[in-house]
């Protein structure tokens, strides 16, 4: 009879590869944190660290517009970000996201929403700046050309080549609607004066 | 650089960050990094991931202001700022758990705050900037050791930290196997950290070859490249006797590749929290009573995640945002000793006018790249 694979009878386990010794030798460092108690995050939770906070409760950040919060909390934190406050229609959405608490699947999918309504937003908005958005600079894609685009992807194997092709849709579906938008728009004026 | 929505980046010249809170430095960047994580921001997978906001949450820099209460630092102090923000009191970060703390983040309970991470994790700029706001700068911050070389005080801000935390979630005893899905630059941080701790065997799974090379040169790691097998868990199965490993390390998360349903859901359709493909895979390959340690970012949405097999085999599941600081002297002791080289995975170094082009390398894994550093004013 064949030998009886390890799970399927009492054994200490599959025999090691490597004795304990060859390990050390080829490895630096194999071992030097084999006793938990040299490992810094064990256990988990360890009172008494000392962080360099002096006060039990932090002072409190003002707040220079009504800041969206989670309402699992029970105010808004002394301390937080203040980048991009919500503005806008996707704003408006986030504001009303924050109405779910961080257990319903409606909060997270009303922020995703707000989002791409907020993409959408600030591409438009840029069209009247003397900075539009440009997909060719934002995207980073003239890298194609100096990082090797087709030697790094062809002939190698990489199981992401199966999805890859759908990031520049992604990317260029607003710039693609909108010359569809114009497009069509320029048909419809041309076809008010002709008429 | 500001986020202009999926798959764009630019940059733009803002306002200088002012102190909003009497513990607060300003922070002049020197050195940044482009994280895996950030890449699920920028593919907008993240929830609440405003346009305008400025990523990165991997940085050092030279201490430029500090608020009226800072007493642990002062203009000039070459500083490396964990990726955590967090207050050092609440309840958590009294008890050690600094990347779960409560007061730093008034958009969600479940995470605590995080540079340039979206308003999910707080709504704060991040460090791939010129300058940055750090808040409690008198308890997340780190003066770099004048012994440390720039690239491998950055890499301890996250990516080595959370890398050695995955190895110590796994509980990893002498001779243990440990199987690490994912050769990024976390992956390869966990599977070199495995051996600090008495690994028997480390075992590194991916799909890119010139990342498994490095998980074999750079983490003295087995490899496997799974687009090879039908089937990887199989595979893993047969090389551990039929057992299975005794931890699993997760080091991939939400844009996990290898099964196309799952990822166009999560990465592409965003309805998903994050694609549960390696997390799947490490379930089903760990051993009956075995440890499987996510320190893999997932989304805040629901994933389809094989509960029941973890259930059912008696698994432990471990998990966190790494508290970056706790494992800081320990690290150094490591990195003093020559059994850790950091900057060793670094592949590319990128001026911050050309950030898109970095982001772009770095999301579509071009020119070889692992870890792709941002430097805001090269010289």
């Amino acid at each position: 009879m064949d030998e009886i694979p390890t799970p399927y009878a009492a054994s200490t386990g599959p025999a090691l590869k490597e004795s304990a010794g060859d390990l050390r030798s080829r490895i630096p460092g194999w071992g030097a944190d084999l006793d938990p108690a040299d490992r810094p995050s064990y256990p988990r939770e360890q009172p008494g660290i000392e962080t360099g906070a002096r006060w039990d409760f932090p002072e409190r950040q003002e707040e220079r517009w009504p800041r969206e919060r989670s309402v699992e909390h029970a105010f808004v934190t002394p301390v937080f970000g203040t980048s991009a406050p919500p503005k806008g229609a996707s704003g408006a959405v986030r504001k009303f996201a924050y109405k779910y608490s961080e257990g319903r699947a409606a909060h997270w999918l009303l922020l995703i929403a707000g989002d791409r309504i907020d993409a959408w937003e600030h591409h438009l908005r840029s069209l009247a700046t003397l900075r539009p958005d440009n997909p060719i600079t934002e995207t980073g894609v003239m890298s194609e050309f100096t990082r090797h685009g087709a030697r790094s992807r062809f002939g190698r194997k990489r199981t992401d080549l199966s999805h890859q092709w759908m990031d520049p849709i992604i990317a260029g579906v607003p710039w693609a609607l909108a010359a569809g938008g114009l497009v069509a728009a320029f048909r419809a004026l041309r076809k008010r004066r002709t008429a | 650089m500001v986020y202009r929505g999926p798959y764009k980046v630019r940059v733009e010249e803002k306002d200088m960050p002012p102190i909003e809170h009497p513990n607060d430095a300003i922070v002049r960047v020197t050195l940044a990094a482009i994280c895996g994580s950030d890449l699920h921001l920028y593919h907008g997978m993240m929830p609440d991931t405003r346009v305008g906001m400025t990523f990165g949450h991997e940085f050092i820099g030279v201490v430029e202001q500090v608020g009226p209460s800072v007493e642990r630092l002062k203009p000039g102090d070459r500083v490396m700022v964990p990726f955590n923000i967090y207050c050092g009191s609440c309840y958590f970060c009294a008890r050690g758990l600094f990347s779960n703390c409560h007061n730093v983040n008034p958009n969600a309970t479940a995470v605590g705050g995080i540079y340039g991470y979206s308003h999910t994790c707080g709504g704060y700029d991040g460090g791939q900037a010129e300058f940055v706001r750090v808040p409690f700068a008198d308890v997340g911050p780190g003066l770099i050791p004048d012994w440390m070389d720039d690239e491998d005080a950055l890499l301890l801000t996250d990516a080595l930290p959370t890398g050695y935390f995955g190895a110590q979630l796994g509980d990893i005893a002498e001779g243990d196997t440990v199987v690490v899905f994912g050769a990024g630059p976390v992956g390869l941080f966990a599977a070199k950290s495995a051996w600090l701790m008495g690994a028997g065997r480390v075992i590194v799974i991916d799909h890119l070859d010139y990342r498994l090379e490095k998980a074999r040169t750079f983490a003295h790691a087995e490899t496997y490249n799974f687009v090879e097998y039908d089937d990887i868990v199989v595979h893993l199965k047969k090389t551990t006797d039929y057992l299975g490993a005794d931890v699993v390390i997760d080091a991939v998360g939400a844009e996990a590749d290898g099964n196309f349903l799952q990822h166009v859901t999560a990465a592409k359709l965003k309805l998903q929290g994050g694609s549960p493909i390696a997390l799947n895979w490490a379930i089903d390959s760990v051993r009956k009573g075995g440890t499987v340690s996510v320190v893999g970012a997932y989304g805040p949405l629901f994933s389809a995640v094989k509960f029941g097999d973890a259930m059912n085999k008696g698994l432990t599941l471990r998990m966190n945002q790494c508290p970056v600081k706790r494992q800081w002297p320990r690290l150094f002791d490591h990195i003093r000793n020559g059994y850790l080289k950091p900057s060793d995975i670094v592949t590319h170094r990128i001026p911050l006018e050309h950030i898109a082009e970095g982001y772009h390398i770095f999301s579509a894994k071009l020119d070889d790249c692992i870890k792709p550093l941002v430097v805001p004013n090269p010289a």
